[in-house]
């Protein structure tokens, strides 16, 4: 240490510069929570639906007719209720449920035991999105190639009305 | 006299990591969010096992809600105005250029055509708050169809996904998807939640 140094020189090399930091750090954690509680990561889960497009006005579909032993009609009815049956005449319709052990099980066992099963899904006037929603899904986890959604006809409710499942 | 303690270190942390990393994070955030758009009606949608996940860019979503109204979301502020400018011409309405740019802001309406107008002069919160009556899709007036159609020119690439409330009655449903067919819009999305439990294969 030489004497030529000042004590008002010396100063400066001495005492640490210390800029306080917290505001900043505070922001920078306000900003951090904010995104991370306004950011989305999970987008939409979506199903996708094709229907078939609707014929042209020239043009003729031609239907072909389907055995009545490979159709099996299945009823989307009122307060979360699916009744189903096979065939056309003389039918006995049956109640089952959405879900693993209702329609999965039914859907399953019918196409092991019908050979080129179609199936007739008619949603009736009473059902909720929820039912069709469940059927779609359920229709896409047992993999099912023929399904057609078609409307409900006044025969049908005629005969859950007949069978007693259904109250006019 | 008590005797003269050592004097203890005081205990002093080293912020330095922890900041450096807290900016990091705010960086990362600030750059990979995107803000998730308004909701106009707030719907409980149904469960299923699919896992396809929507793009945020080019959607036109058509919500229906429990009691049967229904709502359109735009996204891109540019389609949203274009949208709105096919729909002014077709209809003769005229919206002034602020109600325009209003219109750029806002994701998802329920409001007739000719009530718009006033309904976007309406501060963003007031917008909200107010019970949107649905955008008419009957026969007569079908200005749902005109929003899907117009959708479509101003953005050919756009996707339409259907959001439907559980409880919505499947009829009305329906008619929107019909409506969607008989515009050629063969293929689209119904939105659902991913459903808890593992599909059981046979």
């Amino acid at each position: 240490m030489s004497e030529e140094f000042t004590p008002r020189a010396r100063r400066p090399l001495h005492k640490e510069v210390s800029i306080d930091m917290n505001p900043m750090v505070d922001l920078a954690f306000l900003l951090l929570t904010f995104f991370m509680l306004t950011t989305t990561f999970s987008k939409p889960q979506a199903m996708e639906l094709v229907m078939p497009a609707k014929p042209k006005a020239d043009e003729v579909v031609e239907e072909k007719p389907i055995k009545a032993s490979r159709v099996v009609t299945l009823l989307i009815g009122p307060d979360d209720r699916l009744f189903w049956y096979r065939g056309v005449e003389d039918v006995q319709v049956n109640e089952t449920g959405y879900g693993k052990d209702g329609l999965r099980d039914l859907l399953f066992r019918l196409d092991g035991e019908i050979e080129d099963l179609v199936l007739l899904i008619k949603p009736m006037r009473e059902c909720v999105y929820e039912n069709m929603v469940d059927m779609l899904d359920e229709l896409q986890i047992t993999g099912m190639q023929r399904y057609a959604m078609v409307p409900e006809e006044p025969g049908d409710r005629e005969l859950l009305v007949q069978q007693g499942l259904l109250q006019e | 006299m008590p005797a003269v303690r050592p004097r203890r270190p005081s205990p002093k942390l080293d912020m330095n990591p922890m900041v450096d990393l807290a900016f990091l994070l705010v960086t990362f955030f600030m750059l990979t969010t995107t803000f998730r758009t308004e909701e106009p009606v707030l719907v409980d949608v149904p469960a299923s096992h699919s896992e396809i996940k929507l793009p945020d860019v080019d959607m036109l979503l058509i919500t229906v809600s429990e009691d049967g109204r229904a709502f359109v979301t735009i996204e891109g502020q540019d389609t949203r105005r274009r949208v709105l400018g096919m729909m002014a011409g077709h209809y003769g309405v005229g919206f002034t250029a602020e109600q325009l740019d209003a219109f750029g802001l806002v994701a998802g309406f329920g409001v007739p055509l000719e009530r718009l107008g006033a309904w976007l002069e309406l501060p963003p919160s007031e917008r909200m708050r107010l019970p949107q009556p649905g955008i008419p899709s009957d026969s007569l007036n079908n200005e749902l169809r005109d929003w899907t159609v117009f959708t479509r020119i101003a953005n050919p690439r756009v996707r339409v996904a259907v959001k439907g409330a559980r409880r919505a009655p499947f009829p009305l449903v329906k008619e929107v998807m019909d409506m969607l067919v008989e515009n050629n819009i063969n293929r689209f999305n119904l939105i659902t939640e991913l459903e808890r439990s593992v599909p059981v294969e046979p």
